[in-house]
């Protein structure tokens, strides 16, 4: 197993590589000289040659990428020139809305994805299943802006339950706090349970054809123990990657649904960066939810082998 | 057949619905096992004996149609309620499929898989239950059994997993247990040792035992009866002994030709039964082995021969031309 975590460890190095590649590229490919983005138009050329000095603009590319890497290896990745706020800060003071935001849709995703599945797949091709894979396929071609702008119609107008928008620390108000989350979590857990579900049924309609789902019924065991025990795990190494994708997605923030219910998000973070052509912050948090992508699938990797003994030996 | 029947099969049709129409998978098949006897299932591939199996155990497919009465210690399996039928299986009702690398759950250990069949049928702790384990897994001949507990079905090898599986098919002590080509999966060294094995196990525990097989040569010490199918029917039911000094059914004798003998002289070639089994969605009006057998006569082709029984009861044979000659009962 030790072995087995080094290996995927190793794995992660040319891929962090290359992805602080691509960021760097970003705001070095964007047309428009970072000088006068900050300065203005009014600037003279002495100020801007001045400053593309300072900012080290005149030195080569590759230079220049060496250098970031090196401050970013440092844990030092700028400073925005709007508004002085470091990277850091401003992911720190985002991110916790954003990965609340997505614990909270994906646990609402899978609590209502993964027994719908486990219905489908026991009786599947009987009503039930063909009127959920119906729903399913409908839900999945609902955009988020439709189901979030439904849903603030009816329980935050029509019915008044819960706040349209807004939002307060959960360590402030912990209740407040959820009230406020509950529609926009569910906004996309209503965008995520419909994949969860078809991936999962048709694992579960796969693996319950296997000899030793045969035997666990011919061994006369509960059928609620041979679909939970004997199914589900070796089922779900799909989903599993599906939901450490959309994890890895949802830690860059949902820019319509932060949106739509004025969510403090890394979504938001990011869209307010790309309006004022603050590359600095555009580029930092682009290279942080990057590798928070990677690393989560790095976790994912490592399920794999939790759920299947056969991946954790090397036998797969 | 002696002593009291356990298991009797009644006319007992399964049929397959499939693309290119009904596939009849078992064609009326009647076969009775007694308590602590041995059964053996033969015939080629296709030809039915592994539905006829999952039939008792009331493992067909969803979609399959299944007809007759499988009456097993007095009560009729088909009739039974899910849950009563739950009870009997794995308890009375024991199985061991054909591969063993497929049908131990990847992800579960041997002692999950073990001890669940206990857990569930006898009411156990899970000391005694695991104490059990140990126990069986030793009594099926498997080293270092209190190690194998936590280990995965990958990390044995596929005879040990065979050993298993039929550790857990004995586990709580069943009256029938069907082995479905228990060692078709095996290396040639493994499959005498595993068929030995169920042979030990069999008598020790007086349970009685349906050997499913392709091989005559199995069945030819080990199992009490035999009955040969072809195309879903039975063609030929006998006594062991009785089969192997006078079979009646041309594909019985075939099937015997078929296998390699140790003492032919080498290079002999192998007589295999020419053609091919009738496509079972297109049942023939005649004999279904009637375009494959060297006797067949014109009356072959226009009847289907009825199982029945000639000069002993015992031994029954679904043809019009039986074989009259000795066969050689030298296997």
């Amino acid at each position: 197993m030790a072995f087995f975590v080094a290996r995927r460890l190793l794995y992660l190095v040319p891929v962090l590589i290359a992805v602080s590649l691509l960021t760097f590229s970003i705001a070095s490919l964007l047309p428009g000289d970072l000088a006068y983005t900050i300065l203005g138009d009014q600037a003279t050329p002495e100020n801007v040659a001045a400053l593309r000095r300072d900012m080290g603009l005149d030195q080569p590319i590759w230079w220049r990428y060496l250098s970031w890497l090196g401050n970013v290896l440092q844990g030092d990745l700028g400073r925005s020139f709007r508004t002085g706020q470091t990277v850091l800060q401003a992911v720190a003071e985002r991110l916790p809305v954003s990965i609340e935001l997505m614990l909270l849709a994906q646990l609402g995703a899978l609590a209502i994805g993964v027994p719908l599945a486990i219905l489908c797949a026991a009786r599947s091709g009987g009503p039930f299943d063909r009127f959920m894979t119906g729903t399913a396929f409908g839900m999945l071609s609902v955009p988020t802006f439709l189901s979030a702008i439904l849903l603030i119609y009816f329980f935050a107008v029509e019915l008044r339950w819960l706040p349209a928008t807004g939002y307060v620390p959960f360590a402030e108000d912990p209740a407040a706090n959820l009230r406020f989350m509950v529609l926009p979590a569910l906004t996309l857990a209503l965008a995520e349970w419909p994949g969860i579900m078809r991936v999962l049924r048709s694992d579960m309609i796969a693996t319950l054809q296997e000899d030793y789902i045969a035997l666990a019924k011919a061994k006369g065991l509960k059928a609620s123990r041979i679909l939970f025990v004997h199914a589900l795990k070796p089922s779900s190494l799909t989903l599993v990657t599906i939901t450490g994708i959309n994890i890895g997605r949802l830690i860059g923030g949902t820019v319509i649904v932060e949106t739509i219910f004025a969510l403090p998000g890394i979504g938001r973070l990011l869209i307010g960066a790309i309006y004022t052509r603050d590359l600095i912050i555009l580029q930092g948090v682009v290279l942080l939810v990057a590798a928070g992508f990677v690393i989560v699938n790095f976790i994912v990797d490592l399920l794999y082998a939790v759920l299947d003994p056969r991946i954790r030996h090397g036998h797969a | 057949m002696t002593g009291n029947t356990l298991l009797s099969v009644e006319d007992v049709v399964v049929d397959l619905p499939t693309p290119r129409g009904n596939l009849r998978a078992v064609d009326h098949v009647d076969l009775t096992v007694g308590a602590g006897q041995t059964l053996g299932v033969v015939g080629e591939s296709g030809c039915g004996k592994t539905m006829l199996s999952r039939a008792i155990l009331q493992l067909v497919p969803k979609k399959a149609k299944l007809s007759g009465r499988v009456m097993f210690d007095g009560q009729d399996l088909l009739q039974l309620s899910p849950e009563k039928l739950r009870k009997l299986r794995g308890r009375s009702l024991a199985v061991v499929f054909q591969d063993p690398m497929t049908s131990l759950n990847p992800v579960l250990t041997i002692g999950t898989q073990l001890i669940e069949t206990l857990q569930e049928h006898l009411e156990l702790n899970d000391a005694t239950a695991t104490r059990r384990s140990i126990e069986l897994l030793a009594a099926v001949g498997i080293p270092a059994p209190e190690q194998r507990l936590a280990q995965y079905p990958h990390q044995l090898s596929g005879g040990m997993r065979q050993r298993v599986a039929i550790a857990i098919a004995l586990s709580c002590e069943p009256k029938l247990l069907i082995a479905d080509e228990p060692t078709t999966a095996l290396d040639v060294t493994i499959q005498a040792q595993i068929l030995d094995l169920l042979a030990r196990e069999q008598r020790r525990r007086h349970m009685a035992m349906i050997l499913i097989t392709h091989d005559l040569g199995v069945v030819a010490g080990r199992t009490d009866e035999v009955a040969v199918m072809y195309a879903g029917r039975v063609v030929e039911r006998a006594p062991t002994p009785a089969l192997f000094k006078k079979m009646r059914m041309p594909y019985t004798e075939a099937l015997l030709a078929a296998l390699p003998k140790l003492d032919a002289a080498p290079h002999t070639p192998l007589p295999a039964i020419s053609g091919r089994p009738p496509d079972p969605t297109r049942p023939l009006q005649g004999c279904s082995f009637s375009p494959r057998c060297r006797y067949a006569m014109s009356r072959c082709q226009r009847e289907k021969p009825a199982l029945e029984a000639a000069e002993t009861s015992a031994h029954q044979f679904a043809c019009f031309h039986p074989i009259e000659t000795h066969a050689d009962a030298n296997v």
